[in-house]
């Protein structure tokens, strides 16, 4: 176990602080489809925002602002909830 | 320093639900068992006669409650619970992961007989399946150490180099339901001994965000878990500085260990809770005979004091341990580490299981103990 840090040295109850450089990258694993939206239709009521498991919705200035496929896993959660029924699954190309 | 001072005729549950309303902890998540019910029936009343501003989580189980209540005090609230026997054992599992996540969550526990068959009165059983939680667990011998201890719990949970559950027992009925005179201390000397709630990285503090809960493989298991024992080991140096400070208020010193005429005893009597109160009169009695006999009372179960055992009784030839609790197939818990704790002195150590489900030990049986005539299921009906 070399490398490995002794007891003394890991923070207490093995609670874990945030580490950018390790932004973890969960749209690798992503279904196959990715969400695609009509903006033209989108109320921003942010509802994905509020659902999508992943933070993979982004908003600027208070605003949607599209997806980050960084994150994004292909739940169709976003399209789910989406009440204007903007959001659509669409095949993910890579 | 407490110059005003007023004995009231209180149970131990409405001892400890004093305590609790002169903490006034931020949320008190909770279910009700026999024989706590008590505890918090007169602890919400408190909170519904606005004398406190705790919030009350009702919850659906004790497991829930254990849950709640690790939540909170990670949050940043200052955070206690109240349980029994079977609801103790239904927090166990979460009780685990609060001494892992290191929730310095303090609870009093009336301390009950564990099912089948069902039965609602005291002993040890429940305490003994939290023992290896991670949880620090104090037992009080009366009403007045059980308030006394629960004044001090939050100063040995919240001290960061503990960060543990407290666990505050008082025997089931025993001392729950008996009233007996207790000494309160004024409501603003019991605030300001416990002070603010404090803990290193409370989840809500948003400015320094975190995980809390993580998962842990091989690698790091061990090392995470160790952090318990190590804060464990700490925490008998701790028990010892906030009693030194609890006496300076009261007047009253709560030892994790309390010697009664050990000093040249022959044959000591180690035992927890209610029992040594009995104990006491059966020494004075014996030592009025002139036997020269002695009494070790633990009050802190976990961090079991070891050191301080080994000295006090290794100069003793006999020492009898009393365990309020079995363990089919095995030796008593107490009996086993005294045992341990003992190896290699003159003293020969018995181990004793008495009073379950809340049958009484007589002093006439203690006396049979002391003398080494007293089988080792103490008080049990046996045909043969």
């Amino acid at each position: 176990m070399a490398g490995l840090r002794p007891w003394e040295e890991l923070p207490i109850g093995g609670a874990v602080e945030p580490d950018p450089a390790l932004r973890p990258r969960t749209g690798g694993w992503r279904t196959g489809l990715r969400p695609q939206v009509d903006l033209d239709g989108c109320v921003n009521c942010l509802l994905c925002w509020v659902y999508c498991p992943d933070s993979a919705i982004r908003v600027v200035d208070g605003a949607f602002a599209g997806f980050d496929l960084d994150l994004c896993k292909g739940c169709e959660i976003c399209a789910a909830v989406c009440p204007a029924e903007t959001i659509a699954m669409v095949a993910d190309d890579g | 320093m407490a110059s005003v001072r007023t004995a009231r005729l209180l149970t131990g549950s409405e001892a400890v639900a004093n305590a609790m309303r002169q903490i006034d902890p931020d949320v008190v998540p909770i279910y009700p068992i026999t024989p706590q019910t008590p505890i918090i029936e007169r602890f919400t009343r408190f909170v519904a006669d606005g004398e406190t501003s705790t919030e009350i989580v009702n919850v659906e189980s004790e497991h829930s409650a254990m849950s709640a209540a690790v939540g909170s005090a990670l949050a940043g609230a200052r955070t206690m619970t109240a349980t029994s026997s079977q609801g103790l054992a239904l927090m166990v599992e979460v009780i685990y992961i609060a001494a892992g996540m290191r929730a310095p969550i303090v609870m009093a526990v009336g301390n009950r007989a564990l099912s089948a068959p069902i039965n609602i009165h005291g002993d040890h059983s429940d305490g003994y399946l939290a023992r290896d939680s991670g949880a620090i667990q104090l037992f009080a011998e009366n009403a007045q150490e059980a308030y006394d201890l629960m004044v001090m719990a939050p100063r040995i949970a919240e001290h960061p180099d503990v960060l543990l559950p407290v666990l505050v027992g008082q025997d089931g009925f025993t001392i729950t339901h008996s009233a007996e005179p207790v000494e309160l201390l004024p409501d603003e000397a019991v605030r300001a001994f416990v002070g603010e709630y404090r803990i290193p990285a409370p989840l809500l503090d948003l400015s320094a965000p975190r995980s809390q809960g993580m998962f842990a493989m091989p690698d790091y298991y061990f090392e995470l878990r160790h952090q318990i024992a190590a804060a464990m080991e700490r925490a008998r140096e701790v028990i010892e500085e906030v009693a030194a400070e609890y006496e300076e208020l009261s007047g009253r010193r709560l030892s994790a260990l309390e010697e009664y005429r050990l000093e040249d005893a022959e044959r000591a009597l180690v035992c927890m809770g209610s029992t040594a109160g009995t104990v006491k009169d059966v020494v004075d009695e014996l030592r009025a005979e002139g036997e020269r006999v002695g009494l070790l009372e633990v009050r802190s179960f976990r961090p079991l004091p070891i050191e301080r055992i080994r000295a006090a009784c290794s100069g003793c030839s006999e020492v009898a341990v009393l365990d309020r609790a079995d363990t089919p197939g095995g030796v008593g818990a107490l009996h086993a580490e005294c045992a341990a704790i003992l190896c290699g002195s003159r003293a020969r150590v018995r181990g004793h299981v008495y009073g379950l489900g809340g049958r009484d030990l007589s002093p006439a049986e203690i006396r049979a103990v002391f003398a080494g005539a007293a089988p080792r299921y103490v008080g049990l009906r046996s045909a043969s």
